[in-house]
């Protein structure tokens, strides 16, 4: 590993600590990583979308033409109306003519309607409702796989539970009797979504801290274990810039807990 | 008069700090212990892995890497494991990243996985030894990386029509029609399957805007936050497989037999399980015996 990729590796190592120390309480290096990342992905999305949308696709189709014909004879000169719709979006920062920016929304937003409604309605709705009112397989009821969806009981759960659920959200009537028995097994059925909701949530979590892990683990090895073999130009800045870090951890955690005792013993 | 705290009510009043130290120490422990758990894969992981697996060389895969590296903890060990398996089998792949920090990140990983596989390697899944003869992975042959557009859901819109219309050339600037890779390759038709690896709601377009327009196999690569919200479309058959969380990317390493960084993760995921369960039952009877002293103080 190249010296300026170790130290690129020392500064997500350092990132990864300043934003764990949140867990710990608010500080300031916490607040440096948070505003880093806003900030570096703020800009980094604007760079992404000047060279790979404007520039491929509107000024490379309006090259052929000229500024002072304002691109009109270009072979695609049409690229010039989306160009414009999306200039009259600047409008907005004008309060007289903010009202213009509506030309090209309201463009965007019937465009987008117009093909979102049939598709979401069809892929969303229709298609939901088709797979829980399937035909129950009686015969299959218990299958290879109790919890197999193409088991008869899958089948039956998921239509009974998806009724009970909705019924839980009916206030029309009263939860009682029958009706209040539904609807408790409905909310039931939400619970156990919700938990199996947490349970893959605190994966992702305890994942996050898995790369962490791996990542600090792997600059470990690139800061000693046999990197002059990989890199040939290997020295003791390797060593220097860990131990640095390291330093500066433990000095900080040290000072956490002089001024905690302090605060205690006042 | 203080009021005597017996343990369950300290329980209830334990400093959150405590748990998370707790926490860490048990991972790092976990960690640094070098042991493996045996991994069981699910129906769901085994139907992607075995659709790719029967894919005939030439074949082409949408690939999409549709996430930022705020999810690459999870993803990154999907995308290294299908790719990589996709790439052994010399299926050819279109990538693209419709997530707008992807780009840089997934180009990265399409060097790394081309750099992992110009070693010769042995395999073995199914009972059956694969040796694989290292290669080199050329851009323009073996893969196309389309890059980023904004607005999702019209670029899968688009690529329905032409790949060209939306990315008239690729991420590196290379005219599409330019790539060997390309030539006779229009939309969607000349795909097998689209492979979507997402961290946020592209999943959504991909499954109204993409599978349900253009009607192709799409299997789905999920965060843990996420994949418990499309487990519906696996049973109306409109996802054809889903990969949940590092659970999932340690499932498809262990069916590819390429163990990386998901199966490295999932004994530290075991133990992390297991403090969490502890603190929630220690959290419930700590919550009801408080409760039930209220009750009995007539509060």
């Amino acid at each position: 590993m190249e010296f300026s990729d170790f130290l690129w590796m020392t500064c997500g190592i350092f990132l990864t600590l300043a934003t764990f120390s949140f867990l710990y309480k608010d500080n300031p290096f916490y607040k440096f990583a948070e505003h880093l990342v806003v900030g570096v992905s703020a800009g980094f999305f604007v760079v992404v979308l000047w060279h790979g949308t404007l520039v491929p696709n509107l000024f490379q189709k309006l090259e052929d033409g000229d500024w002072y014909m304002l691109w009109l004879n270009s072979s695609e000169w049409w690229y010039i109306i989306p160009a414009l719709l999306g200039v009259l979006m600047w409008t907005r920062f004008s309060k007289e003519y903010s009202w213009v920016s509506r030309w090209p929304m309201g463009l965007y937003i019937g465009i987008s309607t117009g093909i979102a409604i049939p598709l979401e309605m069809s892929n969303r709705v229709n298609k939901q409702l088709h797979a829980m009112m399937i035909e129950i397989d009686w015969a299959n009821f218990f299958g290879g796989n109790i919890l197999s969806t193409t088991s008869g009981f899958a089948q039956l759960l998921i239509f009974v539970g998806a009724i009970a659920a909705l019924i839980y959200f009916f206030f029309s009537k009263e939860h009682k009797g029958l009706f209040g028995g539904v609807a408790t097994f409905g909310i039931w059925i939400l619970m156990i979504g919700f938990g199996a909701s947490f349970g893959y949530t605190v994966m992702a979590r305890v994942s996050l801290f898995i790369n962490r892990m791996q990542d600090t683990k792997d600059w470990g090895i690139a800061a000693f274990n046999n990197a002059e073999v990989v890199n040939p130009h290997y020295g003791a800045q390797y060593q220097i810039v860990f131990w640095l870090l390291v330093l500066f951890v433990v000095g900080y955690i040290i000072n956490e807990i002089v001024s905690h005792l302090k605060s205690k013993q006042v | 008069m203080t009021e005597h705290k017996n343990i369950f009510d300290r329980m209830m009043s334990l400093d959150r700090r405590w748990i998370f130290l707790f926490l860490i120490v048990v991972c790092v422990a976990t960690y640094t212990a070098d042991f493996t758990i045996p991994i069981n894969t699910e129906a769901e992981v085994e139907s992607i892995f075995n659709f790719l697996d029967s894919l005939p060389e030439g074949d082409i895969v949408l690939v999409a890497i549709d996430y930022d590296p705020n999810n690459l903890a999870e993803l990154h060990p999907m995308t290294y494991a299908v790719v990589e398996h996709l790439w052994r089998k010399k299926v050819k792949i279109i990538f693209t990243s419709l997530s707008q920090l992807g780009p840089a990140m997934a180009d990265q990983a399409i060097r790394d996985i081309s750099d992992s596989l110009k070693v010769d390697k042995t395999y073995n899944y199914n009972g059956v030894e694969h040796n694989f003869k290292g290669r080199e992975i050329v851009n323009g042959v073996d893969y196309t990386f389309l890059g980023f557009k904004p607005y999702y859901a019209l670029i899968i819109l688009g690529m329905g029509q032409d790949f060209r219309l939306n990315f008239p050339s690729d991420y590196y600037g290379t005219p599409l029609d330019d790539l060997p890779m390309m030539q006779g390759v229009i939309n969607y038709d000349q795909v097998a399957c689209v492979v979507d690896l997402s961290g946020g709601n592209i999943t959504d377009a991909w499954i109204s805007y993409g599978q349900g327009r253009f009607n192709f196999p799409l299997m789905l690569g999920l965060t843990g936050v996420m994949v418990s919200q499309y487990y519906p479309f696996l049973g109306s058959g409109q996802v054809s497989g889903i990969m949940g969380g590092l659970l999932g990317a340690a499932q498809y390493e262990e069916l590819a037999d390429n163990p990386g960084r998901a199966k490295d993760g999932m004994r530290v995921q075991l133990f992390a399980h297991y403090v969490i369960i502890l603190f929630i039952v220690l959290g419930n009877i700590g919550f009801f015996m408080s409760r039930r002293k209220r009750m009995e103080g007539g509060n």
